[in-house]
């Protein structure tokens, strides 16, 4: 206990000599330098974010894209209606269709490094495992992105009129927002991908996007009641600023933070949401791909073929887990309270260069 | 204040009316319930699709249809709710009556031991924040939020129920698995205690040898096949609670209060073969709640026996230990229970299931039988919920204990010498438990209808299993009684938690703002 005392004194003695070493930092830099380097410098979210777009170009250049009348040629060798032969050398007594991808190499007794021609293994049908999980994370990344799209300008353009207004526009939108919230979001989910989903994946990603803004509208509102109280907006409106000008250009920016941030963990939740609903048929359905959908069709395979069941269910996590890193970096950055650990090196360094003013 | 409820209640009611009007009818044009009878061959079908629009009243177009579905509910003011038929011309009433305490049952645990669970690692990552253990907590807890919980049931489903069982079959833990355990709980405990390096590793020797000594004693004596604690190591963990409850609860130096819990430790055992006995032979519901006020009773007149002054926190400290001594006795009691339950034919030493609410080969008439049976049902699903939802819990206690200590009264508290745990305990628990009430309130309501993947996964037949029948089947009244059930307990679970905030702080006044 004492030591824990003391050591708290020492904190804050030491308290502006932080702040200063902070200052230090940010001496000279706009608001977004500051915040990029702070999002820089958070080490899970950068490598979360090289992984996303990395796996986005992975999986997205994989297949074979129709783009319009054009066509583009994926870098595997099958597609999602391709039906090879099941195979079954190499497997285990009694199975096929395992996957071929090996890391162990030769001299250790492996098949050698490599990924062989079915690195995932092959479905019932023989159809190729990395081509289906390749089609299924396709969807989810889309599905993810519409709904954070679709989502996210519907709650800042609600959330922004009503805490701009306030007033009766204010009441209005918030009691309709209450209203989509009581409906929880998994059953509104399975309402409308019951009855859109055999529309396609992106009419199911609209429409579950058009019910996914409501906690991001409250959060804007918030923002944008207290940021409407502050002496720069009076001082736009002095001036002679219109009110959309006073929206977009003042008070906007300075909430894009709550934004970003909210629109994140609303693409982390999007894509467990949409997997939720495949799994339970609801969401995507059979002749196309979701990873929810492989993971519900081959569940009882688990003990017999376990590829079947750990692939879709590792790009799920890793997609997921990177954009919620990617979130808490862009809060962090975000945060004017957020403060970085003080390790000795910058103390050090801030003693060398008041030495050296000295 | 009543004024503010009555006008919030107004409100609710208002919003419940259109979001339900929304949904009914967004429902009802999507699907056609008659559409497989149109299609089919059958020769009855035009008598069954005439039938069917009686029982449904499908003659009436939805937005009407939607205010007879209406003045069913509204007739339940008048203590007689109806939420029409189903397809199959049952009472949807019915129907819920009997799904909403199986979901309550699924729900209930997992969000206590997740409420519980993760406000307790979330306090302690606060407290050692940027040490190893906070980051790693902090990727687990990111992790847990990014898993799909289907997911998580298989893999349980494989390596907890069907592997234990194996397991069970001939319960030696193999060295590698003692070695493992014992390594990875060193690690843990000295990353939460921390200190010096030279305290890490003490910490570390201590908790891993100890972990290995008592994994091999377990394994030598066959202990999970023929679990039990009996009188001795009851009062072991008894004297441990004691001393722990009431280091948190008031602090060791409070001698009146370590006491009396001490009292409660040595009741326990001295009361083990009267409770024994009165378990054998009078077990029901009745006896443990009677059990459960008879020790707070115990406590109140302990707490009063060894506190001259302050007599509050000691009677709280000696109840909170006899309420978790009363727990380890039953759990002592339910072990016993295992291996006659393991025995059972039904059972065939299989005993973690995978599926199922309950087994329905099981001879009912005995409580510990029935009551064991409930519970090794729920272990699967309770689990998965439990890692999916604590996470939250993690991130949101941590991030408000880290805001409360930076708060000018913890430096006052410190600054008048108080002692950290008070500090701790007192100052800053208090006031981070203040927001992170309304989310439990909420959570609460949110989780009863948002257990219908869990319910899917592990054959529950709750609220989730009738919201897929309804939607499969295009069953109106069923899908409205759900929503309507799980909307109003949303709405209603976020008036109380804005009405419980203004009770605890009481800066916050509801009704103004």
């Amino acid at each position: 206990m004492a030591k824990k005392n003391t050591s708290d004194v020492e904190t804050t003695t030491q308290d502006g000599g932080e702040n200063a070493i902070f200052n230090k930092e940010t001496e000279g830099l706009s608001q977004g330098q500051i915040v990029l380097r702070r999002f820089v410098r958070h080490r899970g979210a950068m490598t979360s974010l090289f992984i996303i777009v990395g796996l986005i170009l992975f999986v997205f250049s994989a297949l074979d894209q129709k783009i319009g009348p054009f066509k583009v040629p994926g870098w595997w060798h099958y597609g999602t209606e391709d039906l090879p032969e099941l195979r079954s050398e190499g497997c285990k007594e009694g199975l096929v269709g395992c996957p071929t991808f090996s890391l162990r190499p030769k001299f250790l007794g492996g098949a050698g490094f490599g990924l062989g021609e079915h690195p995932f293994g092959q479905d019932d049908i023989g159809r190729d495992y990395f081509a289906l999980v390749m089609r299924g994370a396709q969807r989810s990344i889309m599905v993810m992105f519409v709904i954070g799209i679709i989502g996210g300008t519907l709650g800042t353009i609600i959330g922004a009129i009503s805490g701009f207004y306030r007033g009766w526009i204010d009441a209005v939108l918030m009691r309709f927002t209450d209203f989509i919230i009581t409906i929880p979001a998994i059953i509104i989910g399975s309402v409308v991908g019951y009855h859109f989903g055999n529309l396609g994946v992106g009419f199911l990603a609209f429409y579950l996007g058009l019910f996914a803004w409501t906690g991001l509208s409250r959060l804007v509102r918030g923002e944008f009641l207290t940021l409407r109280e502050r002496e720069f907006v009076d001082a736009a409106r002095v001036a002679g600023a219109s009110n959309r000008r006073i929206i977009f250009k003042h008070i906007l920016p300075n909430a894009v933070g709550v934004i970003i941030v909210s629109v994140t963990l609303l693409m982390s939740g999007a894509i467990l949401l949409e997997t939720a609903l495949s799994y339970l048929g609801f969401g995507v359905v059979a002749p196309d791909v979701s990873l929810g959908l492989l993971i519900s069709q081959y569940q009882d395979s688990f003990t017999t073929r376990p590829w079947l069941f750990w692939y879709p269910g590792l790009f799920i996590i890793t997609i997921a887990l990177s954009i919620n890193f990617i979130g808490d970096g862009l809060r962090d950055a975000f945060d004017p309270r957020q403060r970085r650990r003080i390790t000795k090196k910058d103390r050090e360094s801030a003693k060398t260069v008041k030495k050296a003013g000295a | 204040m009543v004024a503010y409820i009555f006008r919030r209640l107004g409100i609710l009611s208002v919003i419940l009316f259109g979001s339900s009007f929304i949904l009914y009818n967004l429902a009802a044009i999507s699907g056609d319930p008659l559409e497989a009878l149109r299609t089919s061959t059958d020769p009855n079908a035009k008598q069954q699709i005439l039938a069917l629009t009686r029982t449904l009243q499908l003659d009436v177009p939805p937005p009407l249809r939607y205010f007879l579905w209406l003045k069913g509910i509204l007739a339940g003011f008048t203590g007689h709710i109806d939420f029409g038929k189903t397809r199959d011309a049952q009472l949807v009433t019915s129907a819920i009556a009997t799904a909403v305490p199986t979901t309550i049952r699924l729900v209930f645990l997992a969000t206590i031991t997740a409420i519980v669970l993760g406000i307790t690692i979330g306090i302690v990552t606060a407290l050692r924040q940027y040490s190893r253990f906070d980051y790693a907590m902090t990727f687990v807890s990111f992790l847990m939020f990014s898993l799909p919980i289907f997911w998580v049931a298989v893999l349980l489903k494989e390596f907890l129920a069907i592997q234990f069982n194996n397991f069970l079959a001939n319960p030696q833990i193999p060295i590698i698995w003692i070695t493992g355990l014992s390594v990875a709980s060193g690690v843990i405990w000295s990353a939460i205690i921390s200190g010096d390096r030279k305290r890490v590793w003490q910490i570390f020797g201590v908790v891993a040898l100890g972990t290995a000594a008592l994994l091999t004693l377990l394994s030598l004596t066959s202990w999970f096949a023929k679990p039990g604690l009996g009188p001795i190591v009851v009062f072991g963990i008894s004297i441990g609670i004691a001393y722990g409850v009431t280091q948190l609860s008031t602090g060791l130096q409070n001698k009146a209060a370590l006491r009396s819990a001490q009292a409660m430790a040595v009741i326990a055992l001295v009361l083990y073969y009267p409770n024994q006995w009165l378990f054998d032979h009078h077990a029901n519901w009745l006896l443990i709640f009677a059990q459960l006020a008879a020790t707070i009773g115990i406590a109140f007149v302990v707490g009063l026996k060894f506190a001259k002054i302050d007599r509050g926190p000691t009677i709280r400290t000696a109840a909170i230990a006899g309420f978790l001594i009363g727990i380890i006795t039953l759990l002592d009691r339910f072990m016993q229970t295992w291996n006659p339950y393991m025995s059972t034919d039904a059972v065939n030493f299989r005993p973690i299931p995978t599926t199922g609410q309950v087994n329905p080969l099981l001879e009912p008439g005995n409580f510990w039988f029935t009551t064991l049976d409930i519970l090794v049902h729920m272990i699967l699903p309770t689990i998965a919920l439990t890692l999916i939802s604590f996470a939250g819990y993690i991130r949101y206690s941590r991030g408000t204990l880290l805001e409360v200590l930076n708060q000018d009264y913890i430096r006052t508290a410190r600054a008048k010498g108080l002692n950290e745990r008070t500090v701790i305990m007192r100052h800053a628990f208090r006031n981070t438990m203040i927001p992170l009430t309304t989310i439990m309130v909420v959570d609460f309501a949110g989780l009863i209808g948002g257990a219908i993947i869990t319910e899917r996964v592990f054959g529950w037949i709750g609220m989730g299993t009738l919201f897929n029948k309804a939607i499969n089947s295009f069953d109106l009244n069923l899908l409205m009684a759900v929503f309507f059930i799980t909307a109003s307990l949303s709405v209603i679970a976020n008036l109380v938690a804005d009405l419980l905030y203004s009770a605890l702080d009481p800066r916050i006044r509801a009704g103004k703002g």
